[in-house]
């Protein structure tokens, strides 16, 4: 029951919006959320939309996961090994 | 954006933070989640076999079913059994055992329980059956209460007379600080992702402060749950604890104001009976008395007892992390998904159905 799932907004109509889920349509409620635009993602939970998902800090936290075996090449590769 | 989620599942990705925290841990540490949605994510992706010995993970009481007391359940059988009268619910609630019986049950034996999948189904039902009153089942933490507020707030906009709401809403923090009195020895806390969507990261702020623990937000893809436990570790082993968001395409420290403002105006916190951990004070919330006319319990008062759970029944010491599945006689035995006997085996998010459902026993 507290899974959420992203949900891509496909249109509005005043505080309800239509959103695909996996290839399925689903209804949504925007009561509580703010500045929801055509093509944002939110996360949807017991049909309402929850929160928007920022795109930017998925992309940055990924990014630094990344990174993170740049930084420690040789403790990573023991380790990986083991 | 969904490509993000795939890479979120990615095996190199996940390997490197395996391998990172492998280096990092030093320090024997046992870590909590309390979201039954990590415990389930855990579970299936075998979490748990990837860390080194130094790291001991424990589920604690955040499946929102599980932790619903029998007594709810109880009551909400006994205003099904009245006349005139339509119990609304989540589906996962209907298998939860009460003393006897459950909403399935009665459902089967004719009483009027309708599965709702939000809160404002339960309204439009209410306007449809205007000769009947419609009770709404409101369970859940900070994330599902408010849709309730919403659907409180809308039936007073349009004045209706038949919509009532059976509150067992309740709050996270005091469960995790409450836990922490009770002995069970907790280093650090995974916390919930979508309870923090809401109420933001700020409301585990005086649990650090008061307990000097570690609390990392996390999401739940296995890239996710992988970094948060890297994140905790490296706290501890710097010896500074605090609050985290790893979680971060969706969580921030203020979390949904406008989600919270709805939340204040409709409800005020009260003590609230836990499944396992019993009463704990300001742990749960009721409607404002503004709101009293939407009140169940104030229009149709009802004395029920809690009960003490089933026999052989481990679930309290489960959901607590003083216990785990395997450690109960009845697990897989006489308590499987299909015939649950404890809360913790009802839900598809409770740490018995994760263990029953990616074998790990």
């Amino acid at each position: 029951m507290c899974l959420s799932v992203p949900a891509k907004i496909l249109n509005i109509e005043g505080s309800n919006a239509k959103a695909t889920v996996g290839g399925s349509i689903i209804n949504v409620s925007l009561q509580l959320v703010e500045n929801i635009e055509i093509g944002d993602y939110v996360l949807v939970h017991t049909g309402f939309a929850l929160e928007k998902i920022d795109a930017k800090t998925a992309r940055e936290t990924l990014a630094m996961l990344t990174s993170m075996v740049e930084e420690n090449p040789e403790d990573m590769i023991r380790f990986i090994e083991i | 954006m969904l490509k993000y989620l795939d890479e979120y599942r990615d095996k190199d990705l996940a390997q490197n933070l395996v391998a990172q925290i492998n280096y990092a841990s030093k320090k024997s540490i046992r870590i909590m989640e309390v979201c039954g949605g990590h415990t389930m994510a855990i579970r299936k992706y075998g979490i748990q076999n990837l860390l080194p010995p130094t790291i001991k993970l424990l589920s604690g009481p955040g499946c929102p079913v599980c932790v619903t007391s029998r007594s709810f359940i109880d009551k909400a059988i006994a205003y099904s059994a009245m006349p005139d009268i339509i119990i609304t619910t989540y589906g996962d609630l209907m298998r939860v055992p009460g003393t006897s019986s459950s909403l399935l049950k009665e459902k089967a034996r004719g009483a009027d329980v309708r599965i709702v999948v939000s809160t404002l189904d339960a309204v439009k039902i209410a306007k449809e059956n205007p000769e009947k009153t419609v009770i709404f089942l409101g369970i859940g933490f900070e994330t599902t209460t408010p849709p309730t507020a919403i659907a409180v707030l809308e039936a007073s906009k349009i004045k209706l007379k038949n919509f009532l709401i059976l509150s067992a809403h309740k709050l996270m923090p005091p469960a995790m600080a409450a836990l922490i009195d009770e002995g069970t020895l907790i280093d650090a806390y995974i916390g919930p992702g979508h309870v923090s969507t809401i109420a933001g990261s700020k409301i585990y702020k005086p649990l650090v402060n008061q307990y000097d623990i570690s609390v990392v937000i996390s999401g739940f893809e296995p890239v996710d749950i992988l970094q948060s436990i890297w994140m905790l570790v490296k706290q501890i082993e710097s010896g500074i604890p605090s609050v985290e968001i790893q979680y971060s395409r969706a969580v921030s420290q203020e979390g949904n104001l406008k989600a919270q403002n709805l939340v204040n105006d409709v409800f005020e916190p009260c003590t609230a009976f836990w499944r396992g951990l019993g009463a704990i004070p300001k742990s749960g919330l009721k409607l404002k008395p503004e709101y009293n006319s939407f009140e169940a319990e104030s229009l149709l008062p009802l004395e029920i007892a809690e009960k003490p759970e089933p026999k052989g029944c481990l679930c309290g010491q489960i959901l607590k992390g003083q216990k785990i599945p395997t450690d109960c006689k009845l697990f897989g035995k006489t308590c499987t998904p299909e015939k649950p006997v404890g809360a913790c085996m009802v839900s598809d998010e409770g740490t018995c159905a994760a263990y029953f459902k990616y074998n790990d026993y």
